[in-house]
């Protein structure tokens, strides 16, 4: 009769755990869709538009990407400061060598991804092998890289990017929507899989948490390292591609605008989906969330300024929010 | 005048007692440390020592009813933290309290460097420095960096710095400071004991007493004048050093009689081997030999700073060794190039001693920290079966008895008896050909230690070969087939069968300590 009641309590309070967690996951979009709501009240007609969410959604892909790239690192334990620079130097590649050197849209993106590759082995060096802070490092050659992207383009925009591109990632539609939304969920559906359901997503996330402990398990703390440096580079230069087909045009200084928000959502998306985690989809949703915000504040004729404020905001509240859920976490053992 | 300052102790402690929950940690001790002499403070791990320093330092209450004089000047209890310093006392301990990124004379003159005045005069500080090299006839470079002086020259600097505190008080107090260096020397080698002990003479000769803590039974003899050795908490006697005998220190931290073992156990050759180490020749270890058999619990223990607990990570390639080779399962392995992936992949173990930053990581779950290593296990067409490894998990945890048995928890929300377990089965589940454990049964609660060595007995009686390396002596004696006693670095003693028990394996700890017993 005891062991009943207490076995009872027990499945009650698991009950309430497990509501407390779905609440945990899910809070953030139900604060999106209420967001949603309070601007369609007082934007009516023109906010809850299917045209303004489907350029949202296009808009905004670059920097989901960009959000995306971050987390990889972000799980192993290193920042990529450098993600919005490299996503400045792949579309300015695509630029230059398409429409300014005529040379065919495949290769021109083939190199832009290359690109990518070289810097996240370039940073991974310096990270890795010569033990530098990744902070330092990718402040280094978010700088160098910035640099080289001027000395290519005169600082001046790159129009006339093959039109095949832009079909590929903005005229293109499903839904309604362009495609370069869809490459966003084919993203973050790859990184959710390779994280949840494959070894080596496990094997990242122990280096993240305890390099030490990693590394006495046997895992090449090292090497998987260098690769969610390279991951995040490669991603940053997907970004590129997709902004430069968006745009029709290569323009050498938005990328570092992206930057901040895409931390900020890499961030605050750890406190959604998988509370505590960096994850793919808790990152996505941020930037959306993030981006609706901002959007309805634009049509309400807010200045300009307020968006910094906003991004930096969320950052600095979104990286507080889960520093408290991990700080809870991360009590001693024994 | 100066008669009546000889008299008055230099330290007198007067039922000093110290209770932690219900435990009594001090059962109220009494001692004095005469002006001008050098005085030992001995004890096993748990006798209470470190609990009394702590007191003295302020950073412990003890419990009311006891007092402590320093010079005739009764100390107010409970002190408050860094009170210390009032009253001509000044503590090096074995961590030396130096930052090894500043200079020499950053180090030195920290005191006054901290105070709060508008300018720090530079040069009149590192005239006051070279004071006190002078004094001292000790020179350093004060612009080298601490971190590149050897560990024998930090020590010193650290002495002299704190002998220096002494002198700044004793102008109030005329002329007489208490300095208590707390285990300085277990980790230098000889010739630098040898050159501390001369400063410590040094000390002593300008008129300050000092209390030395050490576990090393010849160190005490050579240097002090009288020793005082505590037991469980109690005095259990103050020695003459020059009167004294090594079996009677002995006697005294084990508290009972000395039997020397007239032959040497044999260890138990019915057994395979199973793993063998050869030739590990390092700056403070050297065992040539060191054979593993099937289903034995090798025990390895000795005093602070005798490197017994360094064999494990060797063995493991968790620390890089540059000599030595490995023999498990017909296969040699050169422990230079030995890797933790290399060692996980041929079924070696290792169970790290810190658990919190080495073993498992507290804010993953159970079951993630469970099955790290096993994951390969548990792909299935659509990658990790999620489903499978619940399952698995849920079933690991009932058979080594977690509690909570919930492996969706973080393992930072066990106890620390529960964490190992979880720990241990990590490890276990492969059944590993070799199991080493570096103190595990640190932070388990006496409930549970039972249970992780029930689990550490199973994995021996299937087979797999265990070295255990522990500073428990009553632990190795409950867990242990044979036991190895380090010295310096060497393994000096060896116990098996009937020979092992607590007493035995803590007098032979203490009675090893000499260099040249091999």
């Amino acid at each position: 009769m005891q062991t009943q009641l207490s076995m009872s309590r027990d499945a009650a309070g698991r009950k309430a755990v497990n509501i407390k967690s779905l609440i945990e996951r899910f809070a953030l979009i139900v604060v999106w869709l209420l967001i949603i709501g309070i601007f369609g009240l007082v934007l009516p007609g023109i906010f809850l538009s299917w045209t303004n969410f489907s350029v949202l959604f296009a808009t905004q892909a670059p920097g989901a990407v960009l959000a995306l790239a971050l987390v990889i690192p972000l799980t192993a334990g290193d920042y990529d400061l450098s993600v919005g620079a490299m996503l400045t130097l792949s579309a300015v590649t695509v630029g230059v060598l398409n429409a300014v050197h005529g040379v065919p849209i495949v290769f021109a993106v083939m190199v832009a991804l290359c690109f990518g590759i070289i810097l996240g082995l370039i940073n991974a060096f310096f990270i890795v092998y010569v033990r530098i802070h990744s902070l330092v490092v990718t402040m280094g050659t978010t700088s160098i890289v910035t640099g080289l992207v001027q000395w290519m383009t005169n600082s001046s925009t790159i129009g006339g990017i093959s039109r095949d591109l832009i079909d590929l990632v903005a005229r293109g539609r499903l839904f309604g929507i362009s495609y370069a939304f869809y490459y966003v969920i084919v993203i973050a559906f790859v990184i959710w899989l390779v994280f949840e359901f494959t070894p080596m997503g496990r094997r990242i996330l122990f280096v993240g948490r305890g390099r030490e402990v990693a590394r006495l398990s046997g895992i090449d703390v090292g090497r998987v390292r260098v690769g969610c440096l390279v991951a995040s580079a490669f991603l940053s230069a997907i970004a590129g591609v997709i902004y430069a087909g968006l745009l029709g045009a290569a323009d050498p200084f938005s990328g570092l605008n992206f930057l901040l928000p895409a931390f900020a959502a890499a961030f605050l998306g750890a406190t959604a989906i998988q509370p505590g985690r960096f994850n793919p989809w808790g990152a996505v949703v941020s930037v959306y969330f993030l981006a609706t915000g901002i959007t309805g504040l634009t049509m309400l004729g807010i200045p300009l300024w307020v968006t910094s404020a906003f991004n930096g905001g969320a950052l600095i509240l979104a990286v507080t929010v889960s520093q408290f859920a991990r700080g809870r976490a991360e009590s001693e053992i024994g | 005048m100066m008669d009546e300052k000889a008299k008055v102790p230099a330290l007198k402690v007067s039922a000093i007692a110290k209770t932690f929950g219900g435990s009594k940690a001090l059962k109220g001790i009494d001692f004095s440390v005469l002006p001008g002499e050098v005085h030992g403070l001995l004890g096993q791990n748990g006798s209470g020592k470190s609990t009394f320093v702590k007191v003295l330092a302020g950073y412990h209450p003890p419990d009311p009813g006891g007092s402590i004089s320093v010079f005739g000047r009764p100390l107010p209890l409970p002190m408050k933290a860094g009170a210390f310093r009032d009253f001509q006392m000044a503590f090096v301990h074995q961590h030396l309290g130096l930052i090894p990124s500043l200079t020499v004379l950053e180090n030195m003159r920290v005191a006054s460097v901290v105070a709060r005045k508008a300018r720090i005069d530079w040069r009149a500080e590192s005239r006051a420095a070279q004071a006190t090299f002078d004094r001292f006839g000790i020179h350093f470079d004060v612009k080298a960096m601490t971190g590149t002086l050897s560990q024998t020259d930090q020590a010193l600097l650290a002495i002299m710095r704190a002998a220096e505190d002494l002198r700044r008080e004793d102008s109030r107090t005329g002329g007489q400071g208490l300095l208590i260096l707390d285990e300085p020397t277990p980790f230098l080698p000889k010739e630098g004991v040898d050159r501390l002990f001369d400063l410590v003479r040094q000390v002593v000769a300008h008129g300050d007493s000092v209390i030395f803590i050490s576990h090393d039974i010849d160190e005490v003899r050579e240097i002090t004048d009288r020793a005082t050795i505590l037991r469980d908490g109690a005095v259990s006697g103050t020695l003459v050093t020059k009167d004294a005998s090594h079996d009677n220190f002995v006697e005294g931290i084990i508290g009972r009689r000395v039997q020397r073992s007239v032959t040497k156990a044999q260890p138990d050759r019915t057994r395979k081997i199973k793993v063998s180490v050869r030739g590990i020749e390092e700056p403070g270890l050297s065992v040539p030999a060191l054979d593993v058999a099937e289903g034995e619990i090798l025990g390895m223990t000795g005093l602070l700073g005798s490197g017994y607990e360094k064999v494990p990570y060797l063995m493991f390639g968790a620390t890089p060794t540059t000599t030595g080779s490995l023999t498990m399962s017909g296969q040699t392995y050169d422990l230079r190039s030995m890797q933790p992936k290399i060692a996980v992949a041929q079924k070696m173990a290792l169970l790290p001693s810190d658990r919190p930053k080495a073993s498992g990581v507290a804010s993953l779950s159970i079951r993630e920290n469970m099955l790290l290593l096993d994951l390969e296990r548990f792909i299935g067409k659509f990658g990790l079966n999620r489903r499978a490894m619940r399952q698995r998990a849920t079933e690991i945890a009932e058979e080594y008895e977690v509690r909570p048995n919930d492996p969706s928890l973080d393992l930072g929300q066990l106890s620390g008896g529960n964490a190992q377990k979880v720990l241990l089965a990590k490890w276990l589940i492969r059944e590993p050909e070799l199991l080493m454990l570096d103190e595990p049964t640190q932070g388990v609660d006496v409930g549970t230690r039972q249970q992780v060595y029930g689990v550490i007995r199973d994995a021996a009686d299937r087979g797999s070969a265990v070295i255990c390396a522990s500073s428990d002596s009553e632990q190795l004696a409950d867990l242990c087939t044979r036991v190895l006693i380090f010295a310096r670095g060497r393994i000096v003693d060896e116990l098996t069968g009937d020979q092992i028990s607590k007493d035995n394996i803590a007098e032979a700890c203490y009675a090893n300590t000499t260099l040249d017993v091999a």
